[in-house]
Formats: structure tokens, C-alpha cells, sequence
């Protein structure tokens, strides 16, 4: 199979127009290019998300008078903030369709989804755009210890894992109003965001995680976030045999610096070598590539460029196609961009169908957007999304919208090598060209086992 | 022709299944099943987020108790045996209660230990072994090792419903999914050409095939008293419509064909707030076994429901009037064929001497080991073959007589 076809089924979002790297290093690249997607596809900064929350709470507030104006204002402001959820759906789905570096898009997903969090609803729905693109994406490209410090502090996180309800049990705070420790970020914070489980951690190692956290919290008034000194736990607090902050702790240096240790933690590199390689390559990693990207992790303390590069460039990274299920997101933007779909139509589709073919069908299919049931983000096994129930809706999506789409629709002759190039079968070409109409023709592209692996 | 051929596909699918794995497991030869132990009905439900089984059944006797939680015990219990109360939110239940039909095991709790992770801790009670067995044997639920030892099994025997994955009835043991919205309907052409590009991808081809099935399954029946009874409690509405209506698809199979029925119910996660967040997920527990006794009408009596969870919460409060991630919990019974009516366990005491690393209620017994007994009782399953195949490495112990 040509390498051009492996690169953009397995590091992309698959064929389709314009011309797409077709090597590791034009995929290393693209990513060095500048980022022109995030400006073409804006989302909202965080004091853009902190003005619409304080909107909705103060109109909010006044709505309790009963009077008709109040109710309208409040009823305006909270759609503006409800409004910002499909909008971040939409700009994600339109960046990955346009983008002349499918490989950042990815990448953003896989970071998005390696932190998982949930859409908040009520005045906070916003929040989720300033942590996808100035937490994640904006860090991606450099070492993960920034993109971890970056994490941390933002209030998309801090109010996801309950960090917001922490409060050193022996602090100012904590004995005046008698509140305690909340140890969900801590947790997930070893087990789930850098050592693994397998990571030698202990509970201990939780605990003195969680009192050493204590002091991050979300303050819309202070620009979103603040080490609150009276919240933080006092003394010092050892994880992993090293001792952080002194008697009279009271900035952030002692949590960074804590973080900075995790991020270049052998466990860390293993863990995170071993994700990236199971999410872009196979759900059964070969070691030897998996050992590779770790070791480079090791080597350059987390510098998340040459991590990549250290992926792309292992033969193991180029073998056959079909390991790997797309899940139901990348499912549908790579249909998107198999139908010559642009940006600016991603952008133009109007509200409903966008909710039906994007919105709903996501949900339908398993993934519901920024809402995977725990924090351990969705499932990678081919095993999780081709189910019976999962596969019906694929099928149901193939067959019914390419029409809704484009018109007129492709010749499903010419539409499966637009689609798949030299990654379609000898059956597939015959079973497309024996369809009973164009659409089906067209669905039975889309709903293939070569369209649907990767 | 084209239904045809899948529905042969799918069972001769099934029979090819079962006899792989009757040649892996050499037990099987002493599993004697007579046709009649087989009518029992066995529900399983996976508490997901660990609950607190402190709050669920309220160790009130205890005099250690009231101090710990100053802040989350708001309305009174429902007395039970005088040492324990019910949490309110469970009210709905208190007729069963008293017949007998609910009954609880407190301090118990899987192998698992002092990680306290949510994933870990449901995979190694989904799995039924202990931590001392490798990872990449943990891949089978212990459902679907009962079901790998059961003769005359079809695919719809049993069911995982709903969308969150069944670890604990996965494996290689024939078993359907279902949730509400599935439904496969292409043209006759496009079906034909779908089923031969699967043919060569197993995971394509057998999900695409029970897809038709699903499709195909008959709907509840309304010509029935109890048919009628379940649709309008399905059709209900409200915030638990969604659990409503997949306990009431369990109900309808295993009232027909089905014996195993599993499903997931969360909302467990109780670390903030928990006199108000509490209450929702135990109203879903509550309409979730009302749903099964109305659907399945006669049958109840015959049916036993399990609800377990993968560890149990702190015992005291945090600092955000919730609880944190512990160890010993409590586990819940229901249906006609329990003898009910009972708290069983063992009480360790609240003390900070008993208590486990200090925080946790100590377990002291596995729920494994209940849940052993409860197939052993449904389906005179051997102690051996509990032992040694779906729970292995467990020592059963004495039987709690959990069955009438």
C-alpha cells in the first residue's frame, strides 16, 4: 500500500481533496507549520466563558423578581452560554475537514480526550473552549510538563475532578468551616493523566497529592483561577519519596514543581508512549515501537514534538492499516472530508441537520461529544464501537446523509477510490459498483470495514 | 432468504461457541443441569461509582455511627432489624422488604484493595477473580464463565442491556446486547452486499448480524395483563425513563426466553453533596427492581436480582458533605425467590481500631462469595465449578441461604 494512503488513514482524517502529507517528515512538518485553523475556527477565550457565566448568574439573580424583561435578559444569556456547546463541536469537526495538518487535529482530540472532561451545563458551559485550545492545543507542541501545569489550573478541570471542593483539612480555611480534602484530582492525576495505574503509587502518594493540591481554585473573579493560601493544606507533602513545599507553603511552585516530576517520571513515559501508540496504531502495540516513543520521552523530559517524531519514524508505525476501529467523531469528520466536504460547508450547515448528522448521531453511535462516562475518556478497542448497536447506527448514518450533503452525489465508482485509493478491496469496488442506487453506493463506502478501520 | 441465512449464521455461530469453550474447560463434565433449576431468573445490576453502602443500609446500632457523618445522614431511616436502618430514598422498596423480597449483605467487598480506582475496581468485580490473577486472564466476566458451562444455551440467553459495556458478561460465551434506540433497516440489495464485505471481518460480521436480530426481537406484549402493566410503567416518562425502560426490556426477555440479564446503573459517585445526589441514583435502583417485578409478573418469583458495586466510600464525610473512595461496602438483594428480609454479614465496628487502614469499613466477607451461593442456589451450579471456574482461587465458605 503506498505510504501516502497509511498516512492519512492512520495519522489523519483519511483521503480527500487537496494534498495531504505523505511521509513522517512532511507530517512533522505540518505540525511545525503555523496553526492556521485555530484562527480560521476561533473558540472562546476564557474571559470570553467567565463573561458569559457572570451574565448568566447576574441575569440570572435578577430573574427571581418575576419581571417579564429579567426573564427575557436571563433567557437570552443563558442560550448565548448553551450556545457555545454545539458551536465547539462544530469548529473542531470544521477544522478537522479544512485543515492542511490532519495530524494537529488528531493529536487535539487525542489530548482532549487523554484529559477527559464533561461539558458543564448552566452558566459553565463555555469553559470547555479556553481548556481544549489554551490548555490542550496550544501546549500540544511543547513539553508535556506545560501542557500538565496548563491542565491543572484551568477551571474546566479544576471543577471537573472536584478540586473545587478540596480544602486542606488543617488550613485557615479548613478549620474555620470545618471542610476537608476531596482527593479526585489527585487520583486521577497519577492514575489516569501521567503514571497509569500500573504506576508505582501508592495511596499515600494520594493523599499527600491531594493535600499538596489543596489552594487551586476556580475564582471567576481573579481571571478564572487563584491559589487561595488560606485553602492550602500547611507543611509540607512528600509523593513519590520527594518532598514538596515547606512549613509556610503558599504559592504554586510547590504543585508545579510536583507536576514537573510527574511529567518526566519513567511510569509517565510508559504510559503515555503506550496510549499514543495504541491510539494511532493498534489496539495490540507492538512493544518494540511502544518502548521507542518512551524512551525518547525519557530522553527529552517529556518534549512532546520529538515524541511524536519518534513515533512516526519507527517502522512499526507504518505496518499493514486495519488494527484500529475510527471512533464515531473521526467516523464522521473523515466521511465529511471523503465527500469534498470544506470547512466553510461544515460551517454552513444549518442548526438542525448539524445536530442530527453530528450531534445525535455521535450519541447514537456511543460517544456523545465531551461526555465519555468517567474520566478515563472513551474506549480505544475495536471491540468498544463495533457493536451491534453501534454498527447499525454507522450503517444507518452511510446510507441516509451523503445525500443530504452533496449534491449531486459521486459516482460510487469514483467516490470509493476518492474515498479509500489503494486501500479499497477487488470486493469492495465490485460489491459498490452492484449497488441498487447511487446513495447506497455511496453508503456502502462509508459503512465498509476499509472505511471504518484504520 | 437473506433473514434466513443470517439467522443461521447466527446460531450456528453460537453452537460453534460453546463447544470451544466446553473443550477448554474440562469442569464442565460435572455441571449436571436439570430443566427445571434452569427457570430461574438472574438479574445482575453493576453499581457504577461505588456506593456507599453506609448511607444504603445505615448501621445506626453502631454507637460510632452519627459521629462520623454529622453532616450527610438529613431525613430519618427506614428501620430495618433494629441495628440497621434503610436510607429513605428507598421507601419504594419497604413493601418487598417486608415480604421478604429485598434483603442486603453489608462489610463486604471484592479483593480489590487500597488503590481505589473506579476502573480497577469494576473491572475486578466484572472479572470475579482475585488480584493475584494476571491482567490478560481477567478479560472474562464471570457471567459469561457461568454461561461457558451451562448446556443448551442460545444467544438470547443472556442479555447485557444498555449502552456502558458488560464486562461482567463478556467472554467467549454467546450473549446479546441491546440498548433502546438499535435498529437495523437497509435495503434487502444493500443488506445482501453488507453481509458480504463483513464476511471477512468477524467483529463486522457478527455485530451486523445481531444488529438484524435486535431488530427482529418481538416487542413486549400487550395482550397481557402484565404486558400492559409494563408498558405503562416504561412509558412513564420522568428522569428515570431511560432505566425504566432497560429493566423493562429484561423483564420482557427473561419473562420469555432470556435467564441472565445484566445492566449498569451510576450515579454512585457521591463526593459532593451527597444527601442530594444519593437519593437520585438509589430512585433509579428503586424504579429499576419495581420495573423488573412488574414485568415480569409470575416470574418474579422465580428471579433473583443481584446489585453490586466496585468498593465502598469512606466512613467519614469529606469535606464537601460527601464521601471518598473506601473499600468495605454493602451489596443488595431482591426478588421473589430470595429469602429476605435480612441484613447479612458481619459487622467489624465503626471504631477507629476496626476500621480499615482507619478509614474505611473493613470488609469481612467477599461478595464474590454471596454471589457464588446465589447461582449455586439458582441454578445448582457445583461448588466446584464456582470455585475452581467462575470465581476462581474463592473459598465459598458456609451457605448464607439466600434462596427460599
Amino acid at each position: 500500500m503506498k505510504q501516502a494512503t497509511i498516512a492519512a488513514i492512520r495519522f489523519g482524517y483519511g483521503l480527500g481533496a487537496g494534498r495531504l502529507a505523505g511521509s513522517a517528515p512532511d507530517i512533522m512538518q505540518s505540525l511545525r507549520a503555523a496553526d492556521a485553523m485555530v484562527s480560521a475556527y476561533p473558540l472562546l477565550s476564557l474571559a470570553e466563558a467567565l463573561a458569559l457565566r457572570r451574565n448568566y448568574f447576574k441575569t440570572q439573580d435578577a430573574e427571581a423578581s418575576g419581571d417579564p424583561e429579567a426573564v427575557k435578559a436571563h433567557e437570552a444569556a443563558r442560550l448565548a452560554v448553551a450556545d457555545t456547546s454545539p458551536i465547539l463541536l462544530r469548529h473542531v469537526v470544521a477544522r478537522a475537514v479544512a485543515s492542511p495538518a490532519p495530524f494537529r487535529e488528531r493529536l487535539h482530540l487525542f489530548w482532549l480526550d487523554h484529559f477527559t472532561t464533561r461539558i458543564r451545563g448552566g452558566g459553565e458551559t463555555a469553559l470547555a473552549h479556553s481548556f481544549a485550545d489554551t490548555a490542550l492545543r496550544a501546549t500540544m507542541t511543547r513539553r508535556f510538563a506545560d501542557m500538565l501545569r496548563a491542565v491543572v489550573v484551568h477551571p474546566q478541570m479544576l471543577l471537573y475532578l472536584d478540586q473545587t471542593s478540596s480544602v486542606g483539612p488543617g488550613s485557615v480555611a479548613g478549620r474555620r468551616q470545618n471542610r476537608g480534602l476531596n482527593e479526585n484530582l489527585a487520583r486521577e492525576l497519577l492514575e489516569l493523566h501521567t503514571l497509569g495505574v500500573g504506576g508505582s503509587y501508592s495511596q499515600g502518594d494520594v493523599m499527600e497529592m491531594a493535600e499538596l493540591l489543596t489552594g487551586l481554585q476556580f475564582r471567576p473573579k481573579d481571571g478564572g483561577f487563584a491559589f487561595v493560601a488560606n485553602h492550602a493544606e500547611p507543611g509540607p507533602e512528600t509523593v513519590l519519596g520527594r518532598t514538596y513545599g515547606g512549613m509556610r507553603r503558599g504559592g504554586l511552585d510547590a504543585i508545579f514543581a510536583a507536576l514537573d516530576d510527574l511529567s518526566v517520571h519513567p511510569d509517565t513515559a510508559r504510559h503515555l508512549a503506550r496510549k499514543l501508540v495504541v491510539h494511532f496504531v493498534s489496539d495490540r502495540p507492538d512493544p518494540a515501537l511502544v518502548a521507542h516513543v518512551a524512551a525518547r520521552w525519557r530522553e527529552t523530559d517529556g518534549d512532546l514534538m520529538q515524541v511524536y517524531d519518534a513515533l512516526l519514524e519507527h517502522p512499526a508505525a507504518w505496518g499493514a492499516l486495519g488494527g484500529k476501529a475510527k471512533q464515531p467523531l473521526d467516523f464522521i469528520i473523515s466521511a465529511f472530508r471523503a465527500l469534498g466536504m470544506t470547512g466553510a460547508d461544515v460551517m454552513a450547515l444549518p442548526r438542525q441537520p448539524f445536530q442530527e448528522m453530528v450531534v445525535n448521531a455521535l450519541a447514537g453511535m456511543g460517544q456523545p461529544f465531551m461526555r465519555a462516562p468517567g474520566p478515563d475518556g472513551w474506549k480505544e478497542a475495536d471491540e468498544a464501537w463495533i457493536t451491534p448497536i453501534g454498527l447499525s447506527q454507522r450503517i444507518r448514518w452511510a446510507m441516509r446523509n451523503p445525500s443530504r450533503l452533496v449534491k449531486p452525489l459521486p459516482d460510487p465508482r469514483d467516490f470509493v477510490v476518492q474515498a479509500l485509493d489503494d486501500a479499497a478491496t477487488p470486493q469492495l469496488i465490485w460489491a459498490v459498483g452492484a449497488a441498487d442506487t447511487v446513495a447506497q453506493g455511496v453508503g456502502l463506502v462509508l459503512a465498509s470495514t476499509e472505511f471504518n478501520r484504520r | 432468504m437473506v433473514r434466513n441465512m443470517t439467522r443461521r449464521g447466527l446460531l450456528g455461530r453460537g453452537a460453534a461457541m460453546i463447544g470451544c469453550s466446553t473443550a477448554a474447560h474440562p469442569l464442565l463434565s460435572t455441571v449436571t443441569l436439570a430443566s427445571a433449576q434452569w427457570d430461574t431468573r438472574l438479574v445482575v445490576m453493576i453499581l457504577r461509582g461505588a456506593m456507599d453502602g453506609l448511607d444504603v443500609v445505615r448501621p445506626v446500632g453502631d454507637p460510632a455511627f452519627a459521629a462520623l457523618r454529622p453532616g450527610l445522614l438529613g431525613a430519618p431511616g427506614l428501620p430495618l432489624d433494629g441495628f440497621y436502618e434503610m436510607h429513605p430514598a428507598l421507601a419504594p422498596l419497604q413493601p418487598l422488604w417486608q415480604s421478604d423480597q429485598l434483603g442486603f449483605v453489608h462489610a463486604v467487598s471484592t479483593p480489590y484493595r487500597d488503590k481505589r480506582s473506579h476502573f480497577d475496581g469494576q473491572d475486578l468485580l466484572e472479572a470475579g477473580t482475585g488480584m493475584d490473577v494476571p491482567l490478560a486472564a481477567r478479560r472474562e466476566g464471570w457471567l459469561n464463565r457461568l454461561l461457558q458451562g451451562l448446556p443448551g444455551l442460545d444467544s438470547q440467553t443472556a442479555f447485557a442491556i444498555g449502552r456502558d459495556e458488560m464486562k461482567v458478561l463478556s467472554g467467549s460465551a454467546p450473549v446479546m446486547n441491546w440498548v433502546p434506540s438499535v435498529s437495523l433497516t437497509v435495503s434487502p440489495q444493500s443488506r445482501l452486499l453488507l453481509e458480504q464485505l463483513y464476511h471477512a471481518d468477524p467483529l463486522f460480521r457478527d455485530a451486523a448480524l445481531e444488529a438484524i436480530e435486535l431488530t427482529e426481537l418481538a416487542v413486549p406484549d400487550a395482550t397481557s395483563e402484565r404486558g400492559r402493566a409494563l408498558a405503562q410503567m416504561v412509558g412513564e416518562g420522568g428522569q428515570n425513563a431511560m432505566i425504566r425502560s432497560l429493566a423493562g426490556f429484561a423483564a420482557e426477555r427473561l419473562f420469555q426466553d432470556t435467564r441472565i440479564a445484566a445492566f449498569s446503573l451510576g450515579g454512585w459517585d457521591t463526593h459532593r453533596r451527597q444527601d442530594s445526589t444519593l437519593p437520585k441514583a438509589l430512585g433509579q435502583l428503586a424504579d429499576a427492581i419495581l420495573t423488573l417485578q412488574t414485568g415480569l409478573g409470575p416470574v418474579w418469583g422465580k428471579t433473583v436480582v443481584i446489585a453490586m458495586t466496585e468498593f465502598g466510600r469512606t466512613v467519614r464525610e469529606n469535606g464537601s458533605k460527601g464521601t471518598d473512595h473506601g473499600t468495605g461496602g454493602a451489596m443488595i438483594f431482591a426478588g421473589g425467590a430470595l429469602r429476605g428480609g435480612r441484613v447479612l454479614g458481619r459487622w467489624p465496628g465503626l471504631d477507629e481500631a476496626d476500621l480499615y487502614a482507619r478509614r474505611d469499613l473493613l470488609p469481612t466477607g467477599d461478595v464474590r462469595s454471596y454471589a457464588a451461593w446465589a447461582l449455586r442456589d439458582a441454578f445448582g451450579i457445583d461448588r466446584a465449578v464456582l470455585e475452581g471456574m467462575v470465581f476462581p482461587g474463592l473459598t465459598l465458605g458456609d451457605n448464607p441461604g439466600l434462596l427460599r
